[in-house]
């Protein structure tokens, strides 16, 4: 009988029942010795994307370092639902300062660990810092950019659910056009958030020409397991961008978290690649391509795209956005890793 | 040893002795002497084991700061100005999460309009932000105090701010006694916190704290500055000791004992103030001056101690609460309510005005025979001021007035009565 190639995405995703590995190929999620670094009882909404990507991207980060990890949270979401006083989910060294310093304070331990290591009182401690996306595209860029250009040893993980979801759902400069936000209505002749607006920081974060920026979402866990990995065995300033879907703030069903974090992906919608010194390295391929109206129409903060007269020019002009991603990125080009 | 150096140059030295391990950076002026020395002591390996961090804004300094401090590294900043405001929020973060950074504050004026002189606007508009603020009256008490700050500050786990007049002392050439790295360490033990970030013990720092027990935070923090008011002193006595020298402590007197009139000044101006009450006094007149070094911790008990005896004190301060008058003056109030004093606010040498002794002099003068207001703007140009406001009066328009006013000065020259 022919060998015949195991195919690792029959469900659509990069599932993979861990029996069909080798150990050292199993997830670190799988792992009954994984450090639970977020652990349960926090106080996150159901279907967080947020929490779900970090406590994957932290658990990888924490089996990456040898468990030698502290890290440093911007105010938002992940903290107050992690650290409800006298409360905390994290089994890790973890600081919250401000909502805008959480890549200076990362660069402030690391800097610290530094001279610690140097006088010999300490091993070799990692830090991450991590944010949701106006922690880290908004009132905390300054500092991201700083630590960035300075190239200090941190993986700053930015939470990406594309506005400020914890203070009520306003806009970020990550909230993608068209979506309905507190500030950005789906009222007046152009409705929701404008287009021609925002940025794409894992872009900026390249111009920096750092060691190591990539983006991922929790539709592809293991991808994002090997990237957080793969972050942790380099040196310098790295970056991180998760999208991690909102049931609250995207007006998606709780159990659709994933689904939609995997629309987002095959729609081209968010472009999951990696790069190396401000190169793009490798890109993840777009599987099933798909219009991005699968994407936009399960979610409420389009709603207004889909009435009585569906905005066919608002839809198509998201569509040129994804097919650019698709071309920008190579998306549908075999996949390099 | 005794040497003649700029006074960043004295601080930063004084600095190094204390063993920091991380440095953050950002320039300001009057402050960047004080960095760009540290900077080249760490570059050139004079500075060993510790991190200079140039980062991209005060707001960032601070934060760095916070970072380093709560993984357990001795941490200093400095900053002036503008600096300082837009660090304000990792400001009080840092006093809230009990971190003992010490920072210079390179006393400056805050704009608009701009202004890069000295005065105390700065500092003071940090008085309730939880940090001891200690207040140096000459290039030498500035150099004692960062020794002493940061072991007050890690004593008590509080951030401590020495403030230092910005050009006046940080730009002066003086005569230092530049204490030996021995000394500094015979005084000053490492660096050992009860708490940090450390992958052995993992502990969370900065949770989210409700009604339930904010009140209680928030408290423990003034009782922690109540017990500087006890450790301040000591510290001074336990320097003396070490250092043979005096410096530090609450407050300073000088010829108030037998006083009808004292004045109450912080920082560099306590010099030319000195000056001026020598020679008054050998005129005859009972006159005689508080200095305050702690400002936060604020003495209640001392200050009204040295006024027990006299009728009459003048604050003479660099800084004005806009809408009442003084902000120093009104700690004082505080401190002699219901002795019966009369008392005397003076605002003086804002943004660089040159404070004389011929001003004092008049000032003084008048304040012993009570003729003084109750608020006095020293060397006020009247002329420029009505002519601005009668210009206001005739035409209402929003907008700054700086411009206009120097319009009508026309050339500037420095204004030294």
């Amino acid at each position: 009988m022919p060998l015949q190639p195991v195919k690792f995405y029959q469900t659509g995703t990069f599932t993979v029942g861990n029996r069909l590995l080798a150990p050292e190929d199993r997830s670190v999620q799988a792992n009954m010795q994984r450090t639970n670094s977020l652990n349960s009882g926090h106080r996150a909404c159901q279907g967080c994307g947020e929490a779900l990507g970090a406590r994957y991207a932290i658990d990888a980060a924490m089996n990456a370092s040898n468990r030698q990890l502290i890290a440093a949270n911007a105010t938002g979401c992940l903290e107050v639902f992690s650290t409800p006083y006298p409360e905390t989910s994290w089994q890790i060294p973890w600081i919250h300062s401000l909502f805008g310093n959480a890549a200076a304070v990362a660069t402030g331990i690391a800097a610290a660990i530094k001279v610690k290591r140097q006088k010999g009182q300490s091993g070799d401690v990692r830090v991450v810092a991590q944010g949701g996306d106006g922690g880290t595209t908004d009132i905390g860029f300054g500092c991201l950019s700083g630590m960035f250009e300075r190239n200090d040893d941190v993986l700053y993980i930015c939470y990406d659910n594309g506005g400020y979801m914890n203070t009520g759902v306003q806009r970020s400069s990550a909230t993608p056009p068209a979506a309905r936000t507190a500030t950005t209505m789906p009222l007046g002749p152009e409705p929701g958030n404008p287009f021609g607006q925002g940025k794409f920081v894992p872009a900026i974060a390249m111009a920096h020409e750092i060691p190591y920026v990539a983006t991922a979402t929790v539709a592809d866990l293991r991808d994002l397991e090997h990237k957080v990995t793969k972050a942790m065995g380099l040196r310098g300033a790295r970056y991180i961008h998760i999208l991690v879907p909102c049931p609250l703030g995207w007006g998606t069903a709780s159990h659709d978290t994933i689904r939609m974090a995997r629309l987002a992906k095959e729609t081209g919608i968010f472009p999951v690649f990696s790069a190396e010194y401000g190169e793009i390295k490798s890109a993840l391929a777009i599987r099933r391509p798909l219009p991005v109206e699968e994407y936009l129409r399960p979610q409420k903060r389009y709603a207004h795209l889909f009435g009585k007269s569906p905005a066919v020019a608002t839809i198509a002009r998201i569509q040129a956005q994804a097919d650019k991603n698709i071309r920008k990125y190579g998306l549908l080009e075999k996949e390099v890793r | 040893m005794l040497k003649q150096c700029e006074g960043s140059h004295a601080v930063a030295e004084a600095v190094a002795l204390c063993r920091p391990e991380v440095i953050c950076a950002y320039p300001i002026s009057p402050q960047t002497h004080i960095v760009e020395g540290l900077g080249e002591m760490v570059k050139s390996g004079d500075l060993t084991d510790c991190e200079f961090i140039n980062v991209e804004s005060e707001f960032a300094a601070m934060s760095v700061a916070i970072g380093s401090s709560a993984t357990g590294a001795r941490t200093y900043t400095a900053t002036a100005s503008q600096g300082l405001l837009f660090m304000v929020e990792a400001v009080y973060n840092a006093s809230g999460l009990g971190l003992p950074i010490v920072m210079t504050v390179a006393n400056r004026a805050i704009g608009a309009p701009i202004n890069i002189w000295n005065d105390h606007s700065d500092s003071l508009s940090q008085r309730d932000c939880g940090w001891i603020q200690l207040f140096a009256e000459s290039n030498q008490e500035a150099l004692d105090l960062h020794i002493q700050a940061f072991k007050l500050a890690e004593e008590l786990s509080l951030p401590v701010m020495v403030c230092m007049d910005g050009f006046i002392l940080t730009h002066a050439y003086e005569r230092v006694d530049m204490p030996t790295q021995a000394q500094v360490d015979a005084f000053l033990p490492p660096y050992e916190p009860r708490q940090v970030l450390d992958p052995a013990d993992p502990v969370s720092i900065g949770a989210m704290v409700g009604p339930e027990a904010f009140m209680e935070v928030r408290y423990l923090a003034h009782a922690k500055q109540m017990q500087a008011l006890e450790r301040i002193p000591q510290l001074a006595e336990e320097f003396k000791q070490v250092f043979g020298r005096e410096c530090g402590g609450l407050v300073r007197t000088y010829c108030t004992e037998d006083a009808e009139t004292i004045v109450i000044a912080m920082g560099s101006v306590l010099g030319t103030i000195k000056d001026t009450v020598d020679e008054m006094r050998a005129a005859g007149h009972k006159i005689g001056v508080l200095g305050i070094t702690s400002f936060r911790p604020f003495p209640l008990l001392a200050v009204a101690a040295a006024l027990k005896n006299c009728k009459r004190f003048v604050v003479l301060e660099k800084s004005l609460a806009v809408g009442i008058g003084g902000i120093v003056a009104t700690n004082v109030r505080m401190a002699v309510t219901g002795m019966g004093l009369k008392g005397y606010t003076v605002v003086a040498g804002l943004g660089g005005r040159a404070i004389t002794v011929k001003a004092l002099t008049g000032l003084f003068d008048k304040a012993g025979r009570d003729e003084l207001e109750l608020l006095t703007f020293l060397d006020l140009d009247w002329n420029a001021v009505n002519k601005q406001l009668e210009r206001e009066k005739q035409t209402r328009r929003s907008g700054p007035a700086a411009e206009a006013m120097l319009r009508d000065l026309g050339t500037v020259a420095s204004k030294i009565a």
